[in-house]
């Protein structure tokens, strides 16, 4: 059990009190993507695939992973149409 | 006090009436056998403008709870109206809109549960969602039904409380029976009722009203697991516990607008009575009579008439029994495989550590709509009177009206 509110510190309606930005769901994966930004051509198809909508796009096009809430499902690495993403062990 | 006019209206309209009064904003129901008349009427009144509700005919009474969780979640006033087999269908809705703490309002025709199939009066359907965290009241007759119908709302939506309120009614017996209801004008039931009041919550934005904004958002209904979920339910404990204190506020409040006053439970000549029943709805009229018959013809006889099911208000039901020896209480409702119905064994629960406390034994009658008629009350009058002859209970339950032993 974790330390949290008691019950009459709980908002009422179960209303969640926390973001979901602070569940850091990425250690629930196995595997992380590695890019390999020699063969990357910025197609940015990794970022609009992506469930979690976790690789962002930096100014230049360059895909980042964000491995904090990636859940390693491998689907960027399966759609990158020049196989630049790799799925390694974390 | 404002002038009250007198309406001729069967139990099912007296609903129908209130609710047109009270003006909710939507009205999410399927029409089912014995509830149909609060349905059709209520869509007349809006097919007439005579409300600014909006009526939304669903396909099921599974969607009619959905529509009401989600309007009532957005802040809106929602109503519906069910019984028995349609209660079934919108059973986990059901558990949802109390564990969201929305506070809409239904009535439940009460008519027995299927199979096999019946559409006639008896508790088996409320009382199967006994613990779905809703608040239930049963009504005696139409003008009750009227009272409750608007009282309700404000039940329902104290700020102490927030939870949904099932008024109940018995099928035919009182749904399809005429009977002469005072009424209040529109705009008295409207102040009563004033506006719907929001608890504040907090969410992950911050605090803001527990109801839907785009302006503020707020995640309802999220998953919960074994680190939250046991806690919320200790909060429908809490409201429940909320609501017996401040329920009679507002019945107070009602009194005052309408003359009318009611209890939680109603206890008729039991300061000396010597044997006495206990139970629920419109069959209480009867036994009311009842008691006045044995009166005459001498047998200390008593009664009382509960009125609040959910929550049990235990303190206010031991001082309506008062000291009496002998207690019956009278059911429409079997708990299959159960050593008793569930108003006995909730009853024998209150009273289980008490030194002093009655001899009680369980009648079940009127299943599935079968008449209770005065004969069989005197039938458990008179063993009651024998289980204080006798000082004991030879049988926990007795099934009433039953052919064969």
């Amino acid at each position: 059990m974790s330390k949290e509110r008691t019950w009459q510190e709980l908002p009422k309606g179960a209303v969640s009190y926390r973001s979901s930005m602070e569940y850091k769901t990425g250690d629930w994966g196995v595997d992380a993507p590695k890019i390999d930004h020699d063969k990357c051509v910025k197609c940015n198809m990794c970022h609009f695939y992506c469930p979690e909508g976790c690789i962002h796009v930096e100014e230049d096009g360059t895909p980042v992973p964000d491995l904090e809430y990636c859940k390693g499902c491998g689907i960027c690495a399966k759609e990158c149409p020049v196989k630049a993403i790799e799925m390694v062990r974390k | 006090m404002v002038e009250q006019k007198l309406m001729g209206l069967n139990g099912d309209e007296a609903v129908a009436y209130a609710t047109k009064q009270v003006n909710p904003d939507i009205v999410a129901a399927y029409p089912i056998t014995p509830q149909t008349i609060i349905v059709e009427r209520f869509s007349e009144y809006v097919a007439d403008r005579e409300v600014d509700t909006e009526f939304v005919a669903v396909e099921s009474e599974h969607s009619a709870m959905s529509s009401c969780v989600g309007a009532s979640a957005a802040g809106a006033r929602a109503f519906t109206a069910t019984a028995a087999n349609g209660l079934a269908l919108m059973w986990e809705i059901v558990y949802i809109a109390s564990s969201l703490r929305l506070p809409i309002v239904m009535a439940v025709v009460n008519r027995a549960l299927s199979g096999p199939i019946n559409i006639h009066n008896d508790h088996s359907d409320t009382m199967g969602a006994r613990d779905s965290g809703w608040i239930q009241i049963y009504c005696e007759n139409a003008q009750e039904v009227y009272d409750a119908s608007i009282a309700a709302w404000r039940i329902a939506e104290h700020l102490k409380v927030q939870l949904p309120v099932m008024v109940c009614l018995d099928g035919f017996t009182l749904s399809h029976t005429m009977e002469n209801v005072m009424t209040l004008p529109d705009e008295t039931v409207q102040r009563f009722v004033g506006d719907r009041p929001f608890i504040e919550v907090e969410g992950h934005m911050g605090k803001g009203e527990l109801r839907l904004n785009p302006e503020m958002p707020l995640t309802m209904g999220p998953l919960d697991l074994q680190d939250f979920y046991y806690e919320h339910k200790i909060h429908q404990v809490d409201a429940m516990e909320q609501a017996l204190k401040y329920m009679k506020d507002v019945d107070e409040e009602w009194t005052k607008v309408s003359g009318r006053s009611y209890k939680y439970v109603e206890p008729y000549l039991m300061e000396d009575a010597e044997v006495a029943l206990i139970g629920m709805g419109s069959m209480m009229g009867t036994v009311r009579h009842m008691v006045d018959d044995l009166r005459a013809e001498g047998v200390k006889a008593g009664m009382v008439k509960l009125r609040l099911f959910r929550p049990f208000p235990v303190d206010a039901i031991k001082k309506a029994i008062g000291d009496v020896p002998v207690l019956g209480v009278m059911e429409k409702c079997i708990s299959f495989g159960a050593p008793a119905s569930p108003l006995m064994e909730e009853l024998m629960t209150v009273y289980y550590h008490d030194k002093e406390k009655p001899m009680i034994a369980n009648y079940v009658v009127g299943l599935g709509g079968r008449d209770v008629s005065p004969d069989m009350i005197r039938e458990a009058y008179k063993s009651l009177a024998k289980i204080k002859k006798t000082g004991k209970v030879d049988k926990l339950s007795t099934y009433i009206g039953v052919r064969g032993d």
